[in-house]
């Protein structure tokens, strides 16, 4: 019964902040509702003895991405608020409504035609069938979850390594202050010397 | 817990963020609106993962936490070289290839 509420209320901050990441117009306030959103998931995580990951979520996303994103933002001007009024392209705000709704639809058309147990799919929702329960092993999630990734997918987290070493040195060349020029701040009346 | 709670969830998640990548013209919130995707990625991943006892799921999660931070980090660079180049973050803007 405590996880069914601790989903319900994990469930609302989740879904809560990403309307907020969506629907809002000033960019840091959406930054501040992704944290929010990314600490439910994190709930979540806990909720299915995922706690390893849960502290990754907070640790990598809330704490190392947002951070990116909010200095970003920073260093592009937060005073430039969006106008969610102005429509560059006719009617693209309906339209990506519709195509939001029709790819709920379908997934859920998936789920409750086809989802786990077959056409007991809508039943699971309702709480008969396909639970998901804790892993039914002696180890900490964190030993299961070492003993994983070093023996079958070694591989993959090498791979890992090499990927963000690679987007780390090609952010930084992209970025890179070419042929010396000043870097031009947005602030009026400032200068960098 | 039941996995199609789960399943609803990230449903909704996910086409949340779908309309953000759809509807937003600053650079920066398109890419958190990816975040978001990802994120219901994640939920699904971590709930099929203990719905069949299988620890994959979550390491798959933690795969796909280290490509979003690689992904953030090269489309953070794209869109700050963006804004160097024409002065503008509006994606809609950025149109030179459009012919």
């Amino acid at each position: 019964m405590v996880d069914v509420i601790v989903f319900v209320i994990s469930a609302v901050i989740v879904l809560g902040g990403g309307l907020g990441v969506v629907l809002n117009a000033n960019p840091v306030h959406a930054a501040l509702s992704l944290v929010a959103s990314l600490f439910g998931v994190a709930v979540l995580f806990i909720l299915q003895q995922a706690h390893f990951l849960a502290l990754v979520q907070v640790v990598v996303y809330a704490g190392a991405i947002v951070v990116l994103f909010l200095f970003v933002i920073m260093l592009l001007g937060v005073d430039e608020t969006e106008d969610l009024k102005h429509e560059p392209l006719p009617y693209q705000r309906p339209m990506a409504l519709l195509a939001g709704g029709v790819l709920f639809v379908m997934i859920m058309g998936g789920l409750f035609l086809s989802g786990p147990g077959g056409s007991d799919g809508a039943v699971a929702l309702t709480g008969q069938s396909a639970a998901t329960a804790p892993m039914n092993s002696e180890d900490s999630n964190i030993v299961q979850l070492a003993r994983d990734l070093f023996t079958r997918n070694i591989l993959a987290f090498e791979a890992t390594a090499l990927l963000l070493t690679i987007a780390t040195v090609g952010a930084v060349v992209l970025v890179r202050n070419q042929g010396g020029e000043d870097l031009v701040v947005d602030e009026p009346g400032t200068s960098v010397g | 817990m039941f996995l199609n709670q789960f399943l609803f969830l990230a449903a909704i998640l996910f086409c949340i963020g779908v309309y953000g990548v759809l509807t937003r013209k600053n650079g920066v919130l398109v890419l958190m609106s990816i975040e978001l995707i990802l994120n219901a990625v994640n939920i699904n991943l971590v709930a099929f993962g203990s719905f069949n006892q299988d620890i994959a799921g979550q390491v798959f999660a933690l795969f796909i936490i280290a490509v979003a931070a690689a992904e953030v980090g090269v489309g953070l660079a794209i869109v700050l070289l963006i804004y160097r180049n024409r002065r503008s973050i509006d994606v809609s803007e950025a149109d030179l290839l459009q012919g």
